[in-house]
């Protein structure tokens, strides 16, 4: 690693849709994905004048969550306050936010780093606040001739969570999120598969330069693309001895690139002072009486416990809530196979097809009878994946109706034993004279590519165990 | 009966179906109340055209009571004023003498009592904002404890400090309104349960003790004002309350600490005005932050851009410990001193202005001698305690009027010792 790297100073401040029922200051429902511009809007969220702000105590709740999971302290008195700009998406052209007294201070989250050890990251702080609404630019940037205003995202609740700079790597960022995920999952706050309910603001510097901010950065992948670039962009830089400048850069997700926000003239300044609408928050007691479900780490390590599986696959699986819950619905068909199965097999057919895990947790019942045709020997695990292929295949494409036993039988799948093999080992042990001579002459992997062609000949219906031992023993060893 | 006093911008009659102790009563609305499909401009140019989508809680009442809104009233823009002047449309004028103010900013609502158009109305009161005007008109105003009246669909000038109330020609009428608007709505949070109930309101003053700050009769108070108050005072221990001086020495920072909040917030409350929801639209070649200035370069008035330019100042970075930060200060010294000697004393006594209502065009050119108007009014706004303005006599032929103020949610107390009095002159 260059000597640069290891100096990389990387702070996350991250913001997650909190999944409340209505917004954070208003009735108006939060759930407004599916329907038109503008149709979730009151006089509050509009910021009609005269509309007064009342808080939702759900958000509050769920962010105090968030924060005890978090092992923050609690602020005696939460303050929100006004943070005041120009924007067309800002309809009291201040977001209420919290400045100096936030909900909660301090606390930590647990990750490993790229050598794989646990790692303590700080956080700085906890708040709440309010989402603005949404510009949608019509026509491109350069000809486009107006823009559209959406506020149904106006008044949205959103979390504010700070760390202090003390990551050191993209990856190790991008772990840091991924786990943030995991807690907010956990605590049925949030929820991930929600378009734009993630972003994130990431600084970055080396030790002994500047500070640049890239701002808005919506997705995990997006975070650790950002950073990457920016290492090389200011290794680059700092190479051709050139200066970093302080500033702040926006993340072209498409090309992966940075670039430079147009500099204003002089700073913004937010002019924040204490929101005169609403009070101050106690939130000590209250605190108290939440009662935290079990998260991710505490998982991680009960599932190696109770079903003895490896760290990496109690990790992974525990890793995704619905994940968690999937594997423990269908433990029982044998702990370990249905932990590789799905830590190794099924969520890279997944990703692979781009399918959500909905379309298997719902149908997990199918997916443990696969395994346990595999488990049962009726099918080899090669066979299994084969047939795993087919399903989510025919579920992408819609059909709902065959199930992983037919799909073996309709495609002749079921394990035969190695002797109805002998006569396809034999001929190819007939036409591969080569082979066998290399193998007697010593060469490694001759055995081997001859137990290929047969396991190819046998479409995955064979044991390559026992075909390796046919083979030998054909051959005479 | 025709509007000789600029009382109303938008006259309507929208008479509730509702029976009520409103029935048949007409009430007339200061028009940064909103009002459901009747246009609320605040008298100001910047909010032309908006017709607000939903009542306030006050109008939502009034509705339920049986009353009818007679229209909205006149004032100062965005309640920016103490002489209805900075109104963009006009000024209101006062139905004692056209020639003189109605008094600010509810000045609109003031007139049209006074002036026989209806026998009630609601004001807001900031900083003086009901009592000035009721007292320059020879009305009755009252300005309610800070959460008692609900603020929803009050267009936000200064938040801490405002409070919609009710005015009327006598102060039976005026409990009446406020026994109408004044209780919990869920909507504002900072409202508090505290209903108004009329039956006590006979209670007289006898055995009440009534302190009277010197600081009320300092340097600047007109010596016929303050004769006339002095006079009224007296048949308060007539009528059996104890009298007693008292001092509240934290009033010298009163002035400073108010107008440094109120337009601390107000700048931030009128940033909205931006002509993209509602209101006059921008200029649409414009890149979006010139389309924004040119909006509300021509929107607001002189008084509100000044007032918006200083809360800017007082808020920005490097000023804010100085003057926002040092004005929370005063305002605890302040409160501290009122609710000091407001446990010994039930109320207190003095002058609502210092003067009484000046000649049209009198005080516009010198913003900072109309500030100093207001130095009786915005202590109780700043400590949150209820005050109500009774006239009491004249000086210089114009109606003075004399103030009472409470404890925190003691307008009972107000009311009657303002009712007591009335009935004794």
């Amino acid at each position: 690693m260059a000597d640069e790297e290891t100096n990389v100073i990387i702070g996350l401040e991250v913001h997650c849709q909190l999944d409340t029922k209505s917004k954070l200051f208003c009735g108006c429902s939060a759930n407004f994905r599916a329907d038109a511009p503008n149709t979730h809007v009151c006089p509050v969220c509009l910021g009609l004048p005269g509309a007064l702000p009342v808080l939702n105590k759900n958000a509050i709740e769920f962010a105090l969550r968030v924060a005890k999971a978090l092992n923050c302290t609690f602020t005696k008195e939460g303050e929100f306050c006004r943070k005041n700009y120009f924007y067309p998406d800002l309809v009291k052209a201040y977001q209420i936010t919290m400045g100096d007294s936030p909900l909660a201070t301090g606390g930590y989250i647990e990750i490993e780093d790229d050598a794989g050890n646990p790692k303590i990251v700080s956080l700085t702080r906890i708040h709440v606040e309010e989402d603005p609404g949404r510009l949608v630019h019509m026509g491109s940037k350069e000809r486009g001739h107006y823009t559209l205003v959406d506020y149904n995202r106006s008044g949205i609740p959103l979390i504010e969570m700070v760390t202090e700079p003390e990551l050191s790597s993209p990856k190790e960022a991008r772990r840091l999120l991924s786990k943030l995920r995991a807690t907010l999952e956990y605590l049925d706050v949030f929820d991930p598969e929600k378009d734009g309910s993630i972003r994130v603001d990431a600084n970055i510097s080396f030790r002994g330069h500047e500070r640049v901010e890239i701002k808005n950065i919506s997705s995990y992948k997006g975070v650790e693309k950002a950073l990457t670039f920016e290492i090389t962009r200011q290794k680059n830089l700092i190479r051709r001895g050139g200066t970093i400048a302080r500033e702040t850069r926006h993340f072209q997700e498409r090309k992966g690139t940075t670039s430079s926000a147009r500099s204003k003239e002089t700073a913004t300044d937010y002019r924040y002072f204490p929101e005169p609408d609403l009070p101050v928050i106690r939130v000590a007691d209250w605190v108290e009486t939440i009662a935290l479900p079990e998260l991710p780490d505490a998982r991680r390590d009960r599932f190696m416990q109770q079903y003895s599986i490896a760290v990496g696959h109690a990790r992974t699986i525990t890793g995704d809530l619905r994940l968690a819950e999937f594997y423990e619905g269908i433990v029982d068909v044998g702990a370990t196979v249905a932990a590789s199965w799905v830590a190794d097999i099924l969520i890279g057919e997944l990703n692979y097809r781009g399918m959500a895990l909905e379309t298997v947790t719902t149908r997990a019942q199918e997916f443990k009878n696969l395994i346990s045709l595999v488990r049962s020997k009726t099918i080899t695990d090669k066979a299994g994946v084969e047939v795993l292929r087919v399903w989510l295949d025919n579920l992408y494409a819609g059909d709902r109706t065959e199930t992983p036993a037919q799909i073996v039988a309709r495609l002749g799948l079921s394990r035969e034993d190695g002797s109805s093999f002998r006569v396809i080992v034999e001929q190819t042990l007939a036409s591969n004279h080569q082979a066998i001579a290399d193998h007697k002459a010593g060469k490694k992997g001759a055995l081997n590519f001859i137990v290929g062609q047969v396991l190819k000949e046998t479409k995955g219906k064979s044991e390559p165990r026992e075909i390796h031992a046919m083979v030998a023993e054909l051959i005479g060893e | 009966m025709p509007d000789i006093y600029n009382a109303f911008l938008s006259r309507i009659e929208i008479s509730s179906s509702v029976s009520g102790p409103l029935s048949g009563i007409r009430v007339a609305v200061k028009d940064n109340i909103s009002t459901k499909n009747i246009p609320t401009t605040c008298a100001s140019k910047i909010l032309l055209g908006y017709i607000p989508p939903y009542d306030a809680h006050a109008v939502e009442l009034l509705k339920a009571a049986g009353a009818t809104i007679a229209g909205k009233t006149n004032m100062d823009e965005f309640g920016m004023g103490t002489t209805t002047e900075n109104s963009a449309f006009c000024p209101a004028l006062n139905p004692r003498d056209v020639t003189r103010v109605a008094g600010g900013s509810s000045g609109g609502s003031a007139a049209a009592v006074a002036g026989g158009l209806v026998p009630m109305a609601l004001g807001s009161d900031t900083g003086g904002s009901i009592r000035c005007p009721a007292s320059y008109c020879g009305i009755v105003g009252l300005k309610p404890s800070y959460g008692r009246v609900s603020r929803y669909g009050l267009i936000a000038y200064a938040n801490s400090f405002e409070q919609i109330g009710p005015m009327a020609a006598n102060v039976a009428d005026t409990a009446k309104l406020f026994s109408v608007i004044a209780g919990h709505d869920s909507r504002d949070s900072t409202s508090v349960s505290k209903p108004y109930d009329l039956t006590g309101l006979y209670a007289g003053i006898k055995g009440k003790i009534v302190g009277v700050p010197k600081e009320y009769f300092g340097e600047g108070v007109d010596k016929h004002v303050a004769a006339a108050v002095t006079a009224a005072i007296d048949r308060l221990e007539d009528l059996g309350a104890a009298i007693r001086e008292v001092s509240l020495p934290s009033l010298q920072y009163a002035l400073a600490a108010y107008y440094v909040t109120c337009t601390c917030e107000a700048s931030s409350n009128l940033d909205r005005f931006d002509g993209v929801r509602y209101g006059p639209e921008p200029e649409m070649n414009l890149p979006w932050h010139d389309a924004y200035t040119s909006v509300r370069k021509m929107g607001f008035g002189p008084e509100v851009r000044r007032r918006i330019l200083l809360g800017t100042f007082s808020l920005s970075a490097g000023h804010y410990g100085k003057y926002y930060v040092k004005a929370q200060h005063a305002k605890q010294l302040i409160r501290r001193d009122f609710f000091r000697v407001l446990t010994d004393c039930d109320l207190l006594a003095g002058p609502t202005m210092p003067n009484v209502a000046p000649k049209l065009g009198e005080l516009i050119a010198d913003p900072l001698q109309m500030y100093q108007t207001d130095i009786l009014t915005v202590p109780v706004n700043i400590a949150g305690i209820p005050a109500i303005s009774v006239p009491c006599g004249t000086a210089h032929g114009m109606p003075v009027g004399l103030q009472l103020m409470g404890r925190m949610f003691g307008e009972d107390d107000l009311l009657n010792a303002a009712l007591a009095y009335e009935e004794a002159i």
